[in-house]
């Protein structure tokens, strides 16, 4: 279908869109790579009475790192993410997870704001940036503030974000060295909806993981950290039976969306296959590190 | 209900320079199509799955139906019409005919422009390359296979 009728402005400084959200609030929808907003409104699933679009605000753009912490600009697109050295060479997590970002045209538009800012369930870098402990920056004419990505993700496209904020960037901490990481997915094409997903960021040593993270995605309606099942593994010695109380206890963590995509039952089965491949791979990546 | 609300906007199609004033909720494929008479790119989903709407904006491919014909304002935009033209794909076209990559022919445009995406890279491909880098294009009639023998073949036909 054809989107419904909405007013379109495209500013030119970051204060006018400040400006822009204070003044239209929800009535308003932030125009950034349009590759979700845009079926949105084609479909007619919203409506709203403004587009604002950021595309044009060099202050949201680029990808750089000063002092071990990574910032990636609202607006870098998943394409731009996909082909940077600082990411692959400081956040392998997101340099496994980018292939699984959709399709090669949706990357091209698509950013990185925009899938923080929409929090859809299956998206692979909500998750990533949860693993990784990122900050998230909003902005809005009230001045700046952070988040945690802990307490960024609320509910099923819910966000700490007001309808008054502008996500800017996003700052997550580089891979140390003695960290590995893990991304695992499970769709029926490369770049279709994740029906299980997991990003998995430790310490390991002599393979016993430290400090796990093991966030869950596609399956639920945030992503999740399994606070249960990373209790489970922390400290010990990874062997198939740890791998075996690590997916026992996913039951406690998990509450898989019943949908066309799958029954909570089976999905919690996928999670759990990705759990013992990713337990796996990780000690393995640790020990060739 | 309010007018229509319309911005004028210049763009470059194909080559050529171009004023428009178009409805701000007016995505690019239906510019090109039913404002320029460009309809090689095809409208398929509209909700970006199928891939039948690709076209190039600024250098890389994008779907047509999630773009907005006024974000496009002082950008350069290439479809299938200004692909053929220019050669660049001549190879690839003719790969096609060849080994039968196509039946109906509507996913055609859309899988000619992103195969151009991967050429234009000037790298070697193998099979499962190909097939993750067109997986966003959707084709009922072919099976795939011989889509990716066209562009496996033109891929070996440019020494890559």
């Amino acid at each position: 279908m054809k989107a419904p009728r909405f007013s379109y402005v495209r500013p030119q400084s970051l204060d006018e869109v400040l400006r822009l959200l204070g003044e239209h609030g929800d009535e308003a929808r932030v125009l950034a790579g349009g590759q979700s907003l845009m079926p949105v409104l084609n479909m007619r699933l919203a409506q709203p009475k403004l587009l604002i679009d950021i595309n044009r605000i060099d202050a949201l753009k680029g990808i750089s790192i000063n002092d071990g912490m990574v910032r990636i600009g609202a607006l870098a697109r998943h394409a731009e993410v996909m082909a940077s050295p600082i990411v692959a060479q400081r956040l392998p997590l997101i340099a496994e997870a980018m292939p699984h970002v959709a399709h090669v045209a949706v990357r091209n538009r698509g950013t990185f704001g925009g899938s923080i800012a929409l929090a859809d369930p299956a998206a692979e870098l909500p998750a990533c940036i949860l693993a990784l402990r990122a900050t998230i920056v909003l902005a809005s004419l009230r001045g700046r503030r952070t988040v945690a990505a802990d307490d960024f993700f609320q509910g099923l496209y819910e966000t700490a974000r007001a309808p008054d904020e502008l996500l800017v960037e996003v700052l997550i901490p580089e891979q140390k060295d003695d960290h590995v990481s893990v991304f695992m997915e499970l769709s029926r094409r490369q770049g279709d909806f994740a029906l299980a997903g997991l990003a998995c960021h430790a310490r390991v040593q002599q393979r016993a993981m430290r400090e796990a993270r093991l966030v869950y995605f596609g399956s639920e309606a945030k992503p999740t950290l399994a606070l249960h099942a990373m209790a489970a593994i922390e400290g010990r010695q990874w062997s198939p039976q740890l791998s075996e109380a690590a997916c026992a206890a996913l039951a406690d963590d998990l509450d898989p969306i019943d949908n066309t995509f799958g029954r909570p039952a089976t999905k919690l089965h996928l999670q759990r296959v990705l759990t013992q491949r990713a337990l796996a791979e990780a000690v393995q990546r640790a020990s060739v590190q | 209900m309010s007018l229509e609300e319309q911005l004028e906007i210049t763009v470059t199609v194909n080559g050529e320079r171009i004023t428009r004033s178009v409805p701000v909720r007016q995505h690019l494929v239906d510019f090109l199509r039913t404002e320029l008479g460009l309809t090689g790119s095809h409208i398929g989903c509209e909700h970006g799955i199928c891939g039948a709407c690709s076209v190039r904006v600024d250098g890389a491919v994008v779907r047509g139906c999630l773009m907005l014909a006024v974000q496009t304002d002082g950008s350069d935009v290439v479809t299938i019409e200004g692909l053929t033209e220019s050669g660049e794909v001549a190879d690839l076209q003719e790969s096609f005919v060849e080994r039968n990559a196509l039946q109906c022919g509507y996913c055609t445009s859309g899988m000619l422009m992103t195969a151009a995406d991967l050429l234009k890279g000037g790298k070697s491909a193998a099979r499962d390359d190909i097939r993750v880098f067109l997986s966003g294009q959707y084709c009922r009639c072919t099976g795939y296979q011989t889509i990716i023998d066209a562009v496996e073949a033109t891929l070996k036909g440019r020494g890559l």
